[in-house]
Formats: C-alpha cells, structure tokens, sequence
C-alpha cells in the first residue's frame, strides 16, 4: 500500500522513468504538466556523448602517431578517477550521504589485485571481481554502521574507517607497508591481450568505464535512483511514506564502494604499485574535490570533474612551479561563480 | 615501564592535548557558529608558525616574534573572513569543503613562494632550552612545560572570555542558537569575523608554541587538522569544553597510547610486532575513540545546540 | 613491459618516424638527465643539496656532460614513493630521459627503481643505496655514486665499539634505509643493544622515544635521522638534558651542515661517520668546496659531493662512448670503469655497482673561523665493500 502511493508520487514529479534519448533541457520557466523528462532523470544527451566517446577512442591512434605515447597512460589515469569520482557521486550527489572514506574502497580494490599478484595470482578474470567484491562486502560493513548516523557524524565515521584501514595497511610489512607494493607486471587477460601494451589497456579501462557509467544511468533513471534521490531531497518524507530508507541507501552504498574498488583495481594496474598513501584522507579529499568541481548531483559531474582537475594538474604543472596556487586560484573561482559544479554551468537546468 | 616513564608521557600528552586545543577551539567555533566546514583551519596554523619564526628570528626574541606572529595571523584571519570565505556561509557543506580547500592549496604554494619549500627554524628561547628538574631525578624540558602553562593560559582566558564578556555571550548565542541569536540582534558581520580573527589568533599560537619541536614546513597543518575535526566531534560541535575535553582526552590516548602499545606488544608478540602493528595501533586508537565516544553520546561529550 | 602497439594504418608512418629516431640515435645531440629528488618537507634539504652539487658540475662542464650539451630536468618527490613513481613515468616516458639520478630515501628508491630498469634507463644513486640493490635485486641499470646504506652505519659501529661503549640505545626510522642502518651498525658492535626503537618516518616529537631512553640509561645513543628529522631529535634531546650523560653517535647524514646549521653549538662532540668530508684533501675537493660556497653561500654537505660526483661519473661516461647513448652496453661498460676524478678521492666500484672506498671519522667542533662544524679525525675503513655483493649476481643486461 505504502509503495503504490510512493509509485504515484514518485510519478507526479516524473514523465518517463527510463528516457536516454531525452532531448536537453528545457527553458527555465515550465509547467509541470509539459511531457518532459523528470527532474529526477538523467539523460545521456547522445548528441554530445559519442562525439565524446569517438574521440576517446581515437585518443591512442593521436597520441602514438604524434609521438607521446605518454598521454595515454595519463588518459588512462584519468579515466580511471572519472570512473572512481563517479562512483563517488553516487552516493554523495544522488543519495546525499558525504562520505569522506571514499579511497579506502579504492584502496582495498588496488590492494586486492596487488596481493593476489604476490601470491602468483595474475589472472584479471580473477583478481578483478575480487578486488570488486572485497571492496564491496567492505562498503557493506561500514555503511551498515555508518549509515545509522547523520551529518557530520556520518562524514567522520566514514573518514574514521578509512584512517584505521590507512594505518593497518601501513603496518603490514608483507604487503609493503608504507613504501608499497611493486606489481611484477599488469594483470593477464588471456588469449594474448597483453594488458602490458598502455594502448591496449587504456581500451579496457574505456570500455570498463562507458559499461560503469551506463549502469549508473540507467539505475538512476530507474525506480532505484528516482528513490534514492527523493531520499536526497526530502529524507523525513519518505520515512513517513514507507520507504526503507536505509537499505536503499545501504544498497547505493555498497555499490558505490563496488565500483570504486573497480577503479582501485584499474589503479593498480595502471601504475604497477600499490601503497597506503590511495587510502589516506587526502584521497578522498581529492575525489570528493573531483565530484564538486564537476558537479554533485549531475550524471556527469565525476567525469567532468577528474577530466578538469587532472588534466589542469597536469597542464599547470607543465608551465609553472607553483600550479598549486593557481589550481586553488580556479576552483576557488568555479566555488564562487559556479555553486552548482562546472556541469551545473553547462546544463541550464529549470530549478525546483 | 617505571613511574618516570608515565609521568613524563602523562605530560606530554597534557601538551600535546592543550595544543590541540588551541587549533580545536577555533574550528568548532567557527563550525558552531558560522556552520562553515573550514579546511583551511590548518593553514592558518602554518602561517601563524612561519610569520611567528620569522618575526622572532627578525627581532631576536621568541617573545616578540610570539606576539607579532599571532597578530599578523589573526589580521590575516579577519581579511579572509571578510574578502573570500564571507561568501560561503550561505553555501552547502561541500561547497565550503571546496573553497577551502582551494584556499588550502593556495596557502600552502603561497607559503612556498616566499619562503622555500625546506622547513624553516624556530627556536625556543635560550633559557628555556633545557631541562628543568620537577622531581629529584626526574628531568622534564623546560620548553614543554612553557608549552603546558601558555595552553592552561589561553583555556583560562578563552573560557573568562567565554563566560564573563558581551563577545562571548554573543559567541555562546550564537553556538547554542544561531537563528534566535541573529533575530536578538546581534551584529552578524562583526561578531563572525571576530570569531574567526579569534579562532586564527589560537592557531597561531599553537603553531608557534609547536613550531620548536616539530619543523615549520609547509604542509604542516594537514595531519593536524584531522586530529582537530576527531576532537570536535568527540567534544561537541560549538563547545569550546567540549573541545577542551575532547583535546585533552585525544593527547594523553594518543601519546600514551604510542608509548604503551608497542611496549605491550613487544612484552607480548615481539619485537617486529612492536615496531609494526604497535605504531598502528596506536594511530587507529583516536578513531576508535571517536567511534565509542559518537556510540555512546552520538552528538559529542557537551554539544552546543539546544 | 610497454610496447607501443602499430597495429593500424599509422604503421608505415611509425616506422618511418622510428628510422628516424634510430638515425638520430647514432650520436644523440644532448644528454638528458631526470633529477628526482626530495625538494619539499623535512627532506628538502638533502634532495636541494644533492640537486645543486649536481648542476655544479654541469657548471663547471660549461653546461655540458661528456661533451654533449646537458639538460637537466628537476623534479620533486615529495618524499613519496606514490608521487615518485608516477614523476619517474613523466620523466622516462614523457620527456625520454638518458639517465635517472636524484632519489634520497630508500622507500622512494625502491619504488621508483622498477620501472626505471624496465624501461632499460640508468640510475646513477646520489644518495639512496638499499640493501636490495647490493645483493639479490642488483641490476645493471643501478649505479650508486654514493655508498650502500649500511656502510656509514658499520663504521660508527666499530668506532662505538673501539671506544669501549657497552650499552647502547639505538634510533633509526621505519623504512628500508633505516633498518638497514641498524643492522649495519649492529654487525660491528658487539655490546649491548638496550633499546632499538623505529620510528614512523614522518614522526617528528620524539618525546616518547626519549623518554624511554632517559629510563633505559645507556651510555651511548646512536641515531639515524636523516635531514629534519635529526634536527629535531637532537634539539629534543639537549632540551631533555639527556647530553649530558649520554654521548651521541650518528653517520654523517644526521650530522651534516644542514644539520648543524639549525642546531649549532648543541650539538657540539657529536661524532658521525661519512665517506666524505669538506677538508679531504685532494685538488677535486678543493675546488668543489670552494666553488660551492661561491655559488650557493653555505658549505657543502656529502650529500652535495654524492651529486657532484654522481654528475661527474655520468660525464666521464658520456666522454668514454663518445656520445653514443644508444648503445647501452657500451655505456654501462663506461659507467662500470668510473673514469673520472671523484672529490673523495680515488673511485672504483664493486661487482655489484656499489662503490669501493674509505669511511672517516668526523667530530663537530669549532673550526678557526669559529664555525660550528665537522673535523675529520681519522678512517674508520679503508676500501670498504658492502656485505651484500656475495648474495649479487648481476643478471645479463
């Protein structure tokens, strides 16, 4: 009973529940009666996405033809933290938890590949699920604490689990300790995909990261995410409604950690070295910068954010010894000019 | 494990704790009253330190340079108040973790540009340099207990600040009540940048009271400033005892807890459990502090807000 | 590890734009050298010193190394070793680097190590000489122009212990370089160990660790703090008065002029070990020492001699294959023949690309000018090797 009413106030807000062909927003004054997506949907805005994605897959062609074979390694690294700050986004943008543990699922993901390649396990097919699951059924746990606070509480409890997961790792010497982990080499794909070629694998991790973000849309767009959202929104409501609050969130959670324990394992992978220092609490300062800057709350606002703040990383530091002023210099100025991310700036959203 | 040991552990804690104060006070006032998530709490500490090491290596005199280094920091404090982090207080939680942090990252290569990215030195004053005997045979260095009684100093004046003058009726207003306090009319501007002058002027005197023992380096702030966000939750967001307590509490855990634990563990595991797991341990002890103390009073030892 | 996949129509134009690489590579027309070192933190000023003795000698080259014009690209580690690893890729990858040289920690070494000889590039070491590298990890694309880590700890060892010492505190911080520091000293002390302590690296208040010291009461304590760490722990340790009863030892990383230019005459009597020391009298010293105080200000620390040198051995390299870098078995075979004229004297190395040579005894004391400072007293060891070349066997390049 309690969920009919839910599905009929969940549809008094939206049109269609699965709408990737959505054409972009409409002009700001509108009535709610017009047939358009919900306010609670996320279109993939294909007019401007596969543009996008070809020029993401013709990036190693460019970059090996023009001699800087470096820059696919980087576009690697960047994809990999698009994938992780999406992640993240999940649960800080749509559901409104701020968790400021986020790297430990990276870490625990990175970690998982590094110790079953010490062990002599190198097969991707192996190692990746599992860094998947570890990070995961760690989610689990500790958003299964976590979530039972709020506010600040929740945002230094998930900060506390992380520190304690940080120092543990630092003091264990088998797996490196605080000077880290070398990998002996990338994990095996099989059938002579040799993951060891930068080209080959930055293609893997594109692909792993276009499969992440299309599960993250649809499930936003679905019964899933519209819930999660309104829990963002009005999270007293839709107690009162009926709504199990904490599973959807708990769910989202583990999902969330799931994924960026698959960044994690991309991570390790692509650097060949694992350390304490990816679960420390800058990490997850950084990211948590990362879906800021690009926009909390907006499908593609992890993205956005790693592409920007990695690549500004990268660019200042080619030019000037002090990029980090001149870094805090813009986001200091996307804060104060763009409240809503730099996504919030390109899409001219009707307001609530 | 003599007497000796854990009296002398039992004091530096008490000035670690009373340091830690200092940087707490600060930052739950500012959370308290402002609600603003201040990031940059740190840097303020950092500045305090490189302005005071500066000024006494300029002036000759740790005391001079004490002085003028807090109130440059506070001056500095009060500018960015008013210029930059006025306009986040309107703003969401994250909004103001961004701001600050990219006041963070500006601090910090700020610091940098002028003065070099190797630490630079702070030196305690000549006739404090050595030890001092408090008990026959047990020597303790003079400096920490200058430490020690600057930190019982300040908590005395902040709390007659606190409880005996209009600045501070306002603050505690303000913490307990922000809206009513506002309606009552108090002047908002003033007494928010009053506060955080105030909560600049305690960093830097922590980063100048800190600066002789540890390095005045950039980036100093960071690992400090987590230490001061586990306090104020554990302490109450907006209390300044709670802060006191919870600083106190988080000193004498963590420094007794990196003497004991490796001492237990090598009594107990040996000695490559001693040096591995036991500085682990103890680093984990202050989180796991916060996590009984939030299980147990979910919103500190003295929240504020009635 | 990294191949660059041609498989496309882009084939053709790589493998002409490969020819021409391969044409150019006969005589390359510059030498390109990634200096990664530790330029921020309480490090800074071991990696700062290392960097200006460094470009020193490029200095004194007139801007060249081994007749080909240098290029030296600076870059900060952080002390990290997650930092230095992805720096380290920037450098080899992006700006294709002839050698690697800088690192000051170990921790930072190890990792940045792996892909340095994957990538077939040389690692000259101005400083970090990690055990792994002697013996069984040894490479042929590592070359210490420094020393191994444990030798200046040995040598303190054996000055402790012909000193008559017989309970000893030992200090060093947790990370390969330190452990290998106390088994070091370990192995030519023979009395009694009263306290062992590691220290995280980035721990600064030692209030703890001297604390246990005051209640243990050796007669000696010997440390491994190198840079800001070492500052800090000798003020702390004047300040708790414990130098008046117990003498400290240390190798000359924690008792150098950086060291002593923010302690001063606290530290005086201190006695420390180094493989170099700024009044060595040879005319390659003499000139280097003097150069240094004209150009930076502030007298050398060995750190800055390991740079110096290290350029040096690179340049004598260059010389010897005639600028051929492309060949790397001709370049190691220069590397491996160190013809060149080190400031610490007479320069050779071992099988295992570790260095063979003296070890002194310095004192800090005042010199004429009134300067807190190091007086050589004496050689420890002569034409000392590392204990880890029996376990080296160096695999074919």
């Amino acid at each position: 009973m309690a969920d009919a009413m839910a599905e009929r106030f969940l549809r008094m807000r939206t049109v269609s529940s699965s709408s990737s062909h959505s054409p972009p927003a409409a002009p700001q004054a509108v009535s709610p009666h017009e047939a358009r997506p919900g306010l609670l949907d996320h279109a993939l805005h294909l007019r401007w996405t596969l543009p996008l994605l070809a020029v993401l897959a013709a990036l190693p062609l460019v970059a090996s033809a023009l001699g800087e074979a470096f820059y696919v390694g980087l576009a690697t690294r960047i994809l990999i933290f698009a994938l992780a700050a999406t992640s993240l986004n999940l649960i800080l943008g749509f559901g409104g938890m701020v968790s400021f543990g986020h790297a430990a699922f990276i870490g625990i993901g990175a970690y998982a590949v590094g110790i079953l390649m010490q062990q002599g396990v190198v097969s991707a097919w192996i190692a990746w699920p599992a860094a998947v699951l570890a990070s995961a059924l760690f989610a689990l746990v500790v958003g299964a604490i976590s979530l039972r606070t709020r506010g600040v509480y929740f945002i230094m409890i998930t900060l506390a689990f992380a520190q304690m997961l940080f120092y543990l790792m630092v003091s264990v010497k088998a797996w490196g300790g605080e000077d880290g982990l070398s990998l002996a080499g990338r994990s095996v794909l099989g059938g002579g995909f040799d993951l060891g070629d930068d080209t080959r694998f930055y293609y893997v991790v594109l692909v792993l990261f276009v499969l992440a973000f299309l599960v993250i849309q649809r499930l936003l767009n679905a019964r899933f995410g519209h819930v999660l959202q309104a829990i963002r929104e009005n999270e007293t409501r839709m107690l009162a409604i009926g709504f199990p609050v904490y599973r959807y969130q708990l769910a989202a959670f583990t999902l969330a950690g799931g994924l960026a324990g698959l960044a994690g394992a991309l991570l390790a992978n692509q650097s060949s070295f694992v350390s304490p220092s990816l679960l420390q609490w800058n990490q997850s300062g950084l990211l948590m910068v990362m879906v800021i800057l690009g926009g909390v709350g907006h499908l593609w606002g992890g993205f956005i954010g790693a592409v920007v703040f990695l690549l500004l990383e990268e660019v200042l530091a080619a030019y000037t010894i002090h990029w980090q002023f001149v870094l805090g210099a813009v986001l200091l100025l996307v804060v104060l000019a763009a409240p809503r991310g730099l996504a919030g700036l390109l899409r001219r959203e009707p307001r609530a | 494990m003599t007497g000796v040991l854990v009296l002398e552990q039992s004091l530096n804690g008490l000035q670690f704790g009373l340091m830690l104060f200092l940087l707490a006070a600060g930052l739950t006032l500012v959370f308290g009253i402002m609600d603003m998530i201040n990031l940059a709490h740190g840097s303020l500490y950092m500045v305090g330190a490189y302005l005071i090491a500066t000024a006494a290596a300029a002036t000759g005199s740790f005391w001079i340079g004490l002085a003028a280094g807090v109130v440059g920091t506070a001056v500095i404090g009060m500018l960015l108040e008013v210029t930059v982090l006025r306009r986040l207080y309107q703003r969401d939680h994250l909004s103001q973790v961004l701001g600050t942090f990219a006041l963070l990252l500006m601090a910090n290569e700020g610091v940098r540009m002028l003065w070099g990215a190797q630490p630079i030195a702070l030196n305690p004053p000549d006739s404090l340099a050595g030890p001092v005997e408090l008990l026959p045979g047990f020597f303790y260095p003079a400096y920490r207990l200058l430490i020690i009684g600057v930190g019982l100093g300040v908590a005395l004046l902040l709390y007659v600040l606190v409880t005996r003058t209009r600045l501070g009726m306002q603050v505690r207003a303000g913490a307990s009540n922000r809206e009513m306090a506002l309606a009552m009319g108090t002047n908002v501007r003033r007494l928010f940048t009053a506060v955080f002058g105030l909560g600049a002027a305690l960093c830097a005197v922590a980063g100048g009271m800190l600066g002789p023992l540890l390095a005045v380096q950039v980036g100093m702030g960071e690992s400090i400033l987590i230490l001061a966000f586990v306090v104020i939750v554990i302490g109450g967001i907006g209390s300044i005892r709670g802060a006191l307590f919870g600083a106190l509490l988080v000193g004498v855990v963590d420094t007794a807890g990196r003497a004991l634990i490796p001492l237990a563990f090598g009594h107990w595991l040996g000695p490559e459990a001693a040096s591995g797991a036991g500085p682990a341990v103890a680093s984990m002890l202050i989180y796991l502090l916060m996590a009984a103390v939030l299980f147990w009073k979910p919103r500190g030892l003295f929240p504020a807000h009635g | 590890m990294k191949t660059v996949s041609a498989a496309s129509p882009l084939k053709p134009l790589a493998v002409a734009a490969l020819a021409a690489l391969a044409f150019s590579a006969q005589a390359a027309d510059a030498v390109k050298i990634g200096l990664l070192s530790t330029l921020s933190g309480p490090g800074a000023g071991l990696g700062i010193d290392i960097r200006d003795g460094f470009q020193l000698a490029v200095k004194h080259g007139g801007g060249k190394l081994g007749g080909l014009p240098a290029e030296v690209v600076v870059a900060d580690d952080q002390q990290s070793p997650d930092v230095a690893r992805q720096t380290a890729d920037r450098l080899i990858k992006r700006d294709k680097v002839d050698f690697m040289t800088g690192v000051v920690f170990s921790n930072v070494m190890l990792a940045v190590g792996a892909p340095t000889f994957a990538s077939k590039t040389f690692y000259i070491s101005a400083n970090a000489g990690p055990s792994q590298y002697a013996g069984e990890q040894c490479n042929p694309y590592f070359f210490s122009a420094s020393y191994q880590n444990d030798n200046l700890h040995e040598a303190v060892g054996k000055t402790v212990q012909d000193k008559g010492f017989k309970r000893v505190a030992l200090l060093a911080p947790n990370y390969p370089a330190g452990k290998d520091a106390l088994a070091g000293f370990k192995r030519f002390y023979k009395g009694e160990v009263l306290l062992e302590s590691y220290t995280p690296l980035n721990q600064l208040d030692y209030g703890a660790e001297i604390a246990k010291m005051r209640a243990a009461k050796p007669d000696a304590v010997y440390i491994f703090l190198p840079g800001g760490l070492g500052i800090n722990f000798i003020k702390q340790f004047v300040g708790a008065g414990l130098s008046k009863d117990m003498t400290l030892f240390g190798p000359g990383f924690s008792a150098d002029e950086d060291v002593i230019k923010a302690v001063g005459e606290p530290m005086l009597g201190m006695f420390n070990s180094s493989l170099w020391a700024h009044d060595l009298d040879n005319a390659a010293n003499k000139k280097f020492v003097a150069d240094f105080q004209k150009e930076y200000g502030r007298l050398p620390t060995l750190y800055a001699a390991q740079g110096y040198d290290a350029a040096r051995l690179i340049d004598g390299a260059v010389r010897d294959v005639k600028g051929n870098l492309a060949d790397k078995a001709a370049v190691r075979r220069a590397l491996e023949a160190a013809r060149f004229e080190s400031v610490r004297g007479p320069f050779k190395f071992n099988t295992n690309h570790f260095p063979i040579q003296d070890y002194y005894l310095r004192v800090i004391t005042k010199d004429p000018q009134g300067r807190v400072t190091n007086r050589t007293l004496g050689t420890v060891f002569k034409s000392h090797a590392d204990a880890y070349v029996g376990s080296c066997k160096m695999p074919v390049a």
